[in-house]
């Protein structure tokens, strides 16, 4: 079954007086349950394809397909409604609300979703233990490092158990361990429950956990290949 | 906004208090609050337009109207001429005992004493007094026309003399027995006014019906209450309220413009985590509602604090008067005493902050509208 179905996908912005490339006629397919690393140099089109497939940014032409449903089209309403069901996002500045706690950051979503106070702080608490951050609950983000942030940022992504987990250089602030940590973690996601994972990055320690490596490079695809993990 | 509205509640509440003592005052003093007459005479005050007998009509109606005290008058023009100079005056005939309850005339006569009883007696105005230059117990003779146009004239004795603190009464009016000028102006039992005074402005209406209805059927009889009486008070407040109302507004434009500032301002500042909610799945829609939730959470706040806040102070002064260096020589202008009390009514305390309420919650559009425009990747790339 397709996850994601992107057609003939275009995406310029404009600095100035540049006209800057962000995708050039990008045609990508990714099967429900795949590992998919996008890799690219800076400014080479991954986050602009993340941002598209994530229904954050719309593309200048083409069409962008998520679950069976076209989503360049939709409202705003309409795309914020299929992001909050679909899909979780792993920032890599983390977008943490700073206000709210680890625990509330963690939360926020199921609060959008209408879930019961108790079941949130449930799977509030076993999340943010799986990613190891059990004591730190009611930690402020300003007051937890920045690995521990990222951490946080997983929780809230996969908390809800999103079909779709979308993740831009997520290891990029992270030591190695902690790196190596939460790719395992993603792994046992994908693993689990068939969570299908586009992440973009250049980190190869990220990209030796993924099953499809997608390389782009000023906004084309210039390679597509799977690989043995 | 609590602070503008506590501002607002005050100063409403001060002017409500500030107009009802001004009516009270000007209408205990002479006019009352609603007048019997016939049809006709409050607008040309013709000495044969009148009561036909008064007292007795007078009486019925202070038994009918419940709380209304009730007198009689008789108005004519006369010469009053002293020993030594002559001026045109105005005559009222009162009755002696009944009219210390519908005015404050009486209790405002500095020299000698009001009206005794005592057949020919008379009180005048203080500067009437000292154009005449007469003092009390001297003799003042007064030369008229009577009713049916015969020739009127008394000679009487000044019992008391009063400063109403208004140049009109004080250099115009002498006021005599209603007895002695039925008989001086051949009036019969006759008069021009059976004026009422009741317990409140508010009891007007009811009673203007009441007497209405009381009023015998075959005689040419009218009631005007206060309104008729003496339109330019109702004008003055009106022209006073038209004034007040643009201030009120600019305050509530200030208002509603810092709250516009403040939301705006409280949008950009959060644009970034705006941008993560709306990245997360929150809509635009639903996130707009929350800003103007917020808004109107504040403004509620707002309301309450300044109501609150706006009552103790009303009603501590409300206690203690209002008073300010000056006040004196426009209190005298406005017949209103040196320390005013501000009134405290339903009206006066939400009419202001519900109107601040309103402005805010509509200062708060614009922002919300704002929110719709945010797409997630650039408000989360603000700083």
């Amino acid at each position: 079954m397709t996850a994601v179905r992107c057609i003939e996908l275009c995406r310029t912005f404009i600095q100035g007086d540049q006209k800057i490339t962000g995708l050039d006629h990008v045609t990508l397919e990714v099967e429900k349950g795949e590992f998919v690393c996008l890799v690219a140099p800076s400014g080479g089109g991954k986050t602009t394809l993340l941002n598209a497939i994530g229904g954050l940014d719309r593309p200048d032409s083409g069409e962008v397909w998520v679950a069976g449903k076209r989503i360049d089209q939709l409202s705003k309403g309409a795309l914020a409604e299929m992001r909050l069901n679909n899909i979780g996002f792993v920032f890599q500045a983390y977008n943490l609300i700073p206000v709210l706690t680890a625990r509330e950051n963690v939360e926020f979503v199921m609060q959008v979703q209408g879930r019961p106070a108790k079941e949130r702080r449930e799977l509030a608490e076993n999340v943010l233990a799986e990613v190891g951050l059990t004591g730190l609950e009611d930690r402020l983000p300003a007051k937890m490092s920045g690995g521990q942030q990222q951490r946080v940022a997983v929780a809230r992504a996969i908390v809800t158990r999103p079909a779709m987990v979308l993740a831009d250089e997520p290891t990029a602030n992270l030591d190695s361990h902690t790196a190596e940590q939460l790719m395992e973690l993603f792994v046992e996601l994908n693993r689990t429950h068939k969570t299908t994972f586009i992440i973009a990055t250049h980190d190869q320690r990220v990209m030796s956990y993924a099953r499809r490596i997608v390389s782009l490079l000023d906004g084309r695809i210039v390679k597509d290949q799977q690989q043995a993990t | 906004m609590a602070f503008s509205n506590v501002i607002l509640v005050f100063m409403i509440s001060l002017q409500f208090g500030m107009y009802g003592m001004m009516i009270d005052n000007t209408l205990a003093l002479f006019t009352g609050h609603l007048q019997v007459q016939a049809n006709g005479y409050k607008d040309d005050k013709k000495i044969r337009q009148t009561v036909p007998d008064a007292a007795a009509l007078a009486d019925r109606l202070s038994e009918t109207i419940d709380g209304a005290r009730v007198a009689v008058r008789a108005n004519a023009f006369a010469l009053v001429s002293s020993a030594d100079r002559s001026f045109g005056v105005q005559v009222v005939g009162v009755q002696p005992d009944k009219e210390p309850g519908i005015s404050t005339l009486p209790g405002l006569v500095v020299t000698g004493s009001y009206l005794q009883g005592r057949s020919e007696e008379v009180v005048i105005g203080s500067i009437l007094a000292r154009n005449l230059k007469v003092g009390v117990d001297d003799e003042l003779t007064l030369i008229g026309s009577g009713k049916d146009g015969s020739f009127a004239a008394v000679v009487a004795t000044v019992s008391g003399i009063f400063e109403s603190g208004i140049a009109v009464l004080d250099r115009n009016m002498v006021e005599m027995p209603l007895s002695l000028f039925q008989e001086t102006f051949f009036m019969g039992d006759s008069a021009h006014e059976i004026v009422m005074r009741m317990p409140g402005l508010d009891d007007v209406p009811l009673a203007v019906s009441a007497v209405s209805a009381a009023l015998p059927s075959d005689q040419d009889l009218v009631v005007h209450d206060w309104d008729a009486l003496q339109p330019g008070l109702k004008q003055a407040i009106q022209a006073d309220i038209a004034g007040a109302w643009f201030m009120y507004g600019v305050l509530v434009v200030l208002v509603a413009f810092s709250v516009l500032n403040t939301v705006l301002m409280s949008v950009l500042e959060r644009t970034r985590e705006f941008g993560i909610v709306l990245s997360l799945g929150l809509s635009p829609g639903r996130l707009a509602w929350l800003v103007m939730l917020e808004t109107a959470l504040m403004a509620i706040l707002g309301l309450l604090l300044g109501v609150l806040i706006g009552w103790a102070v009303t009603a501590w002064f409300g206690y203690a008067g209002f008073s300010y260096p000056g006040m004196e020589v426009m209190a005298d202008k406005f017949n209103l005493p040196a320390r005013i009390f501000p009134q405290a009514t339903m009206l006066s305390l939400f009419l202001g902050p519900g109107v601040v309420f309103v402005g805010t919650l509509l200062a708060s559009i614009y922002p919300a509208l704002r929110i719709h425009l945010l797409e997630p990747v650039q408000a989360m790339r603000a700083a």
